[in-house]
């Protein structure tokens, strides 16, 4: 299951971020923010082959974390994904239980994707403004409970 | 931050990172460090005896060729000196049968050092041949040694390869002896054994198999309470050796895969609950060692990535020692009444224990009861107690650190950042808040930047208590300045809380402690703050606020992007406050880029500090949380200051009195700060409608700001005219007239012309315009392109005044001229005098062309046209000159100025003298010429100049004239052999005798012969030679002379003349038709009314 979710506008900062309430909000904010590190270097990485071919998803970013100490006693798992115009999607994964498959995240992006047009397809969105829409939370949350 | 002090903090950060870097590695050997046996490269031991290296220099040689400078390529062995006579260890009798064996552990401590250091693979001994030699035999001897080195060294080491190899077989020859049930043990330690002789014999393979092999015994081991210490050591011994193997032998995947492996299989064998962190401090030694195995393989070539560096393992390293820490501290809180159990359950008889990761207090104890819960008890307590007086701190910080610095190297800014706020909060929790500060204030910038105002409100919060536990003011004020503002996510309690305080402190008064810190500390703080108080006065903070976000905010904006200067420049600053109650300030003042204006632009009021506290919204001074306050500013600019740019450089707004504590909010510019100007972008993308306010208030996303003004000078009330009568004709003295009419209310002085050619255009322009105010002579080369400041007196209100300039353009096209008046007025402003410069411009584009389009031809003196002419024989020039002035021009006389090889044929007198040229109308003149032989001239020959001299109709008398030069055509000149000229009457009469004469002139050097003949016509008969040939001498001519006689009345066509050349057959009748008449008029009988008629015929 998701146990975070974070959209990070084209600037690094962020758009959009919960996590499981069970867990510090703070360790998550600083788990999808290091990510950005990785991020970063993925697209830049890839340049011009990644608008090329449409290619936004960006697999996993760190090898899985599964020696979490203090911070999440399961196996967390990053996944990054950037739309075309440098929006970055961060999830963080429980995959203790049940390992996901590569696909599966790729549907969750996607989904992510959908509803981020939905908001931004919202007249009186403004671009870069922080995200606050019911429909996209609701989504943010059917992600956290769906798999576990 | 200033660049200085940014580029000091990372020098100190980088020497912290490195300091604790060296305090790591001379820190003392832990519990959970590895034994130098264990990480060091195993080498085949070789004892050399007989050697006395002390006493003996041959001796003393042979030993350094052995050991001294050992380079990579020389075979791996390990020597050592040792007595002829020194005592091995003792070879223990061999048991024969395990059956009755019951071994007491994995591995005994001293093994591995037995066989490093102790047991050697080889003795050699080493005996002097005393052969009473002469010293040459001795230096020889030790020069053939030292080759043989090599050689023996060899020697040395297969002899060594042997000796392991059979211990290999020996302790494979153990193994059938031993059964599953009672020696479990016995199979991990034969096959640790096995893997370390192979180590020893360089198969690095084998050993990397057996180690495996090893790995996968110890984790069938019976796993209990009492014996899992033992084996988790010796898991990470063989774990430890075999990702060692796996670098060294370029695997890293497989060390990497190896090493999470063991971490699986081991993070969940805690052991001893009371004993946890135990294991949470041998986890992070396990991360630790292999985050170093990885980094030494990096130095020797391996290359790293992003995603995978030592500094993930450094960093786990980390999170396991604060786990520790945690649980140390949670386990080890004992009362102090506790003492430290006597006699001490960790100390053994020999010091060392016998088996590795063994409890002292049970040595050798397979059984999984405890026989004796007391002795157990104490031996817990004794391992709780130590753990006690460990510094956890520095242990993270360390690891924390050695991250960093990978992280660093592998381009993660983010993940750097965050690993030292952790050590920040390490130190912090160390109470060294003067590093923690550092650390912290270093970081923070990359949070703001980046707008992840959660984790920067975290990071402000440890800084805030850091700061006052140091009492450390202005660290204190700023961080609580930026807690308050809008980037802070803390909730609004604890904003009013961080208010009272800052109100507290601006006050002179000690602030209340933060929350959650340590009691001591506090009370240490208090005393600092109380010290602080004593030392009120002097207490004005500056604080740049452009790099964080306080809590208010401020714009400046300029009402107009540029004043005349004959207004007040008015501009306002907009403040909003963020916090959440109201609060005073004492002063607003804005600074210039010139100081002179800065002291008409301060607020300030003599408030009391006790009046900081009360709630006097509708204040003046007093900033309402959420509402956009506007403070009007007004001032004269100078009028030396017309055409600059007045810039505000800074506003600053004073917060407290300055009987407290002061602190200056100073924004650069025109206000703005770190997150501003993100949110002007939003805010001007935002279709958002905001909702109506209340008048006179404002929406503070709606005000943009406007950091510099212009001045301008006053409008000027005057107005000029010009007056003149295009298009310029090139060369002419051309007028314009300006008019300046002075509209003012107020006389005018000082008014001055500038007018002449606009400057900026094509340079050559300057060279051929040139403009005076006297038009009665012409100007040439020394007269400027434009006049400036041409003075012209006063002028009061409705006056005018008139100024005639004149412009001669040398060349045709067309030009931009500017004229420019100036002039000054007392006016007041704000009951203020100053004289004002103003000034108004006219630009004006003058076409100038050339004022005659001049034809030029040459005709024979028949007006027949000529393609060339011939020497010496005469011919017409004919000028043809076209108006192309739209006004009227006098033509007041022409010349002709011939060139040298020009000859006039008669006087050259002008024939246009005073002729008045309308547009379009054309005047032409005829001169007679003669051009001496002059060869063949390539091009021709030049004919000279033709000048006209001319001028406006309409101008006056004493405008002068202007000369226009036109250069005539060149001509071509061609010689000819024979000249004809005929003489004869202009007319003949019918029945009248009509005498005609032809000269013939030879034109050469030759005696010419001529045929002439004459052929008879309807209309004539006549007398005279009618064919005759003849010979004409050079340079004289013939005559022949002929009498016609007309017989009809009319246009009659003359007996032809035939000439015939025998020398120039080119000669024709065609040529000479062009010198000679070939017909004439013939008059009737005389009759008065008749000949009329013929004359008008002719023309």
């Amino acid at each position: 299951m998701a146990v975070c979710v974070a959209v990070i506008a084209k600037e690094n900062y962020p758009l959009y971020i919960r996590s499981v309430p069970t867990e510090s909000e703070l360790k998550f904010h600083y788990m999808v923010h290091t990510s950005l590190d990785v991020v970063d270097e993925k697209i830049s990485a890839m340049g011009k082959a990644l608008v090329d071919q449409r290619e936004l998803y960006l697999g996993l970013l760190y090898p899985t974390e599964d020696y979490k100490v203090s911070v999440f006693p399961n196996q967390l798992c990053r996944y990054g994904y950037v739309t075309n115009s440098k929006v970055k999607f961060v999830m963080v994964v429980d995959s203790s239980n049940t390992a996901l498959r590569d696909n599966e995240i790729r549907s969750m992006f996607r989904k992510l994707h959908n509803s981020y047009t939905d908001v931004m397809c919202n007249p009186f969105y403004n671009p870069g403004d922080r995200i606050q829409s019911r429909a996209f939370d609701s989504m943010v949350t059917s992600m956290m409970v769906q798999v576990c | 931050m200033q660049m200085g002090a940014f580029s000091k903090l990372i020098t100190d950060v980088l020497t912290l990172v490195f300091q604790k870097f060296c305090d790591a590695l001379t820190m003392s050997p832990t519990q959970w460090d590895f034994p130098v046996e264990l990480c060091c490269r195993p080498m085949a031991f070789v004892t050399l005896t007989g050697l006395d290296v002390v006493y003996n220099a041959v001796h003393r040689a042979v030993w350094d060729a052995f050991c001294a400078n050992r380079r990579a390529d020389r075979v791996p062995i390990s020597f050592k000196v040792l007595p002829g006579d020194h005592e091995y260890p003792k070879c223990r009798p061999k048991r024969t049968s395990y059956e009755w064996y019951i071994p007491k552990g994995i591995l005994k401590t001293g093994w591995m050092n037995k066989h490093l250091n102790l047991v050697p693979a080889l003795v050699v001994v080493f005996y002097e041949l005393d052969w009473d030699e002469p010293q040459w035999k001795e230096k020889q001897s030790e020069c053939a040694t030292r080759v043989e080195i090599v050689r023996l060294e060899n020697a040395f080491y297969e002899h060594a390869q042997t000796y392991y190899y059979t211990e290999i077989r020996r302790v494979k020859s153990h193994k059938e002896f031993l059964n599953k049930t009672t020696h479990q043990l016995l199979f991990v330690r034969h096959q640790f054994k096995i893997a370390f002789f192979s180590e020893l014999k360089q198969d690095t393979q084998n050993a990397l198999k057996n180690y495996r092999t090893a790995y996968n015994l110890v984790h069938e081991l019976r796993a209990h309470e009492t014996n899992i210490l033992e084996i988790k050591t010796m898991a990470g011994f063989i774990n430890y050796k075999i990702c060692r193997l796996c670098f060294q032998h370029n695997t890293p995947l497989d060390a990497i895969a190896q090493f999470r492996k063991h971490v699986d299989l081991c993070k969940k064998k805690i052991g001893s609950a009371e004993l946890s962190f135990e294991h949470a401090a041998w986890m992070s030694k396990q991360f630790q060692a292999f985050g170093d195995l990885f980094d030494e393989a990096i130095k020797l070539g391996l290359t790293a990535i992003q995603t995978q560096n030592p500094g993930f393992y450094y960093q786990q390293a980390a999170y396991y020692a604060q786990e520790r820490k945690q649980l140390a501290k949670a386990l080890c809180h004992h009362e102090p009444s506790v003492t430290y159990p006597s006699p001490d359950p960790l100390e053994t008889q020999t010091g060392v224990l016998d088996f590795y990761g063994q409890r002292s207090w049970r040595q050798g104890i397979l059984s999984f009861d405890l026989s004796d819960p007391e002795k157990e008890k104490a031996g817990i307590l004794a391992v709780q107690l130590k753990e006690r007086s460990v510094v956890h701190s520095e242990i993270i910080i360390t690891l924390l650190s050695n991250a960093v610095a990978q992280f660093k190297k592998y381009k993660c800014p983010r993940m750097k950042s965050h690993l030292m706020v952790q050590m920040g909060e390490e130190y912090y929790y160390a109470k060294d808040y003067t590093k923690a500060l550092k650390l912290l204030d270093y970081v923070m910038c990359d949070y703001r930047s980046e707008g992840w105002w959660t984790l920067l409100t975290s990071i402000l919060t440890t800084a805030l208590k850091c700061s006052y536990l140091m009492a450390q003011l202005k660290d204190y004020i700023t961080y609580s300045l930026e807690l308050l503002g809008r980037a802070s996510t803390l909730k609004d309690d604890q904003k009013s809380r961080i208010e009272k305080n800052l109100i507290n402190v601006l006050m002179n008064e000690s602030p209340d402690p933060e929350p959650d810190c340590d009691i001591l500390a506090v009370k240490t703080a208090q005393k600092l703050w109380a010290d602080r108080i004593s030392l009120a006065g002097s207490n004005v903070f500056t604080i740049g606020v452009q790099d964080f976000v306080p809590f208010v905010q401020c714009k400046a904006k300029f009402h107009a992007p540029s004043f005349h200067v004959d207004v007040p420049v008015q501009f306002d600053i907009y403040l909003k406050a963020d916090c959440p109650h109201p609060i005073r300030f004492s002063k607003l003042c804005v600074s210039f880029n010139n100081q002179e204006y800065n002291q008409f632009c301060v607020i300030e009021e003599a408030s009391k500090a006790s009046e900081v506290l009360e709630n006097l919204t509708q204040g003046k001074m007093c900033l309402v949380p959420g509402k956009t306050r506007k403070f009007l500013f007004k001032f004269v600019a100078k009028t030396e200051d017309v055409g600059k740019k007045i810039e505000i450089t800074s506003v600053d707004l004073v917060l407290g009195n300055e009987a407290g504590r002061c602190v200056v909010l100073s924004w650069q510019g025109g206000g703005g700060d770190a997150a501003s100007a993100q949110e002007a972008l939003q805010a001007s993308r935002s279709f958002k409608r905001r909702p109506k306010l209340a008048a006179g208030e404002v929406h503070w996303d709606s005000v943009v700001g406007q950091a510099s003004t212009m001045i301008i000078s006053r409008v000027p009330n005057i107005s000029v005219h010009l007056r003149h009568d295009p298009p310029a004709l090139t060369n002419e003295m051309y007028c314009l007239l300006v008019t300046v009419e002075s509209h003012e209310k107020t006389p005018i002085r000082d008014v001055k012309l500038t007018a002449g050619l606009k400057p900026g255009q094509d340079a050559n322009l300057t060279q051929k315009t040139h403009v005076t105010l006297h038009g009665t002579e012409l100007c040439d080369e020394s007269y400027p392109a434009l006049l400036t400041d041409i003075p012209v007196g006063d002028l009061h209100p409705g006056e005018q005044l008139e100024k005639m300039l004149y412009i001669r353009c040398g060349t045709v096209g067309s030009r931009m001229f500017l004229v420019y008046v100036s002039y000054l007025i007392n006016t007041t402003i704000e009951e203020k005098e100053i004289i004002c410069k103003c000034h108004k411009d006219e630009t004006v584009t003058i076409e100038t062309i050339f004022p005659f389009d001049v034809a030029v031809k040459f005709v024979s003196t028949k007006f027949e046209h000529l393609e060339r002419v011939y020497a010496d024989i005469p011919f017409l020039l004919m000028t043809d000159v076209l108006s192309a002035s739209p006004w009227a021009l006098t033509v007041i006389s022409s010349e002709l100025r011939l060139a040298p090889s020009m000859m006039p044929v008669d006087q050259l007198e002008s024939q246009l003298d005073k002729v008045v040229l309308q547009t379009g109308e054309s005047a032409s003149e005829c001169f007679c010429l003669r051009c001496p032989s002059t060869g063949n001239v390539e091009g021709g020959v030049a004919t000279g100049h033709y000048i006209i001299s001319w001028k406006r109709t309409s101008a006056m008398e004493n405008i002068p004239a202007i000369s226009t030069v036109i250069t005539l055509p060149h001509v071509i000149v061609e010689n000819i052999p024979l000249h004809v000229n005929a003489d004869l009457p202009s007319f003949g009469r019918v029945r009248e005798s009509l005498p005609v004469k032809y000269h013939l002139q030879n034109k050469t050097d030759l005696v010419q012969d001529v045929e002439v003949s004459v052929e008879p016509s309807d209309a004539f008969m006549f007398s005279g030679l009618k064919q005759i040939r003849l010979r004409i001498l050079p340079g004289t001519e013939q005559e022949m002379l002929y009498n016609f006689y007309p017989l009809m009345a009319g246009y009659q066509q003359l007996p032809s003349l035939n000439i015939n050349l025998l020398r120039f057959p080119n000669f024709t009748n065609q040529l000479l038709r062009r010198f000679i008449p070939t017909s004439i008029f013939v008059k009737r009988l005389a009759h008065p009314d008749l000949i009329r008629a013929d004359v008008s015929s002719i023309f």
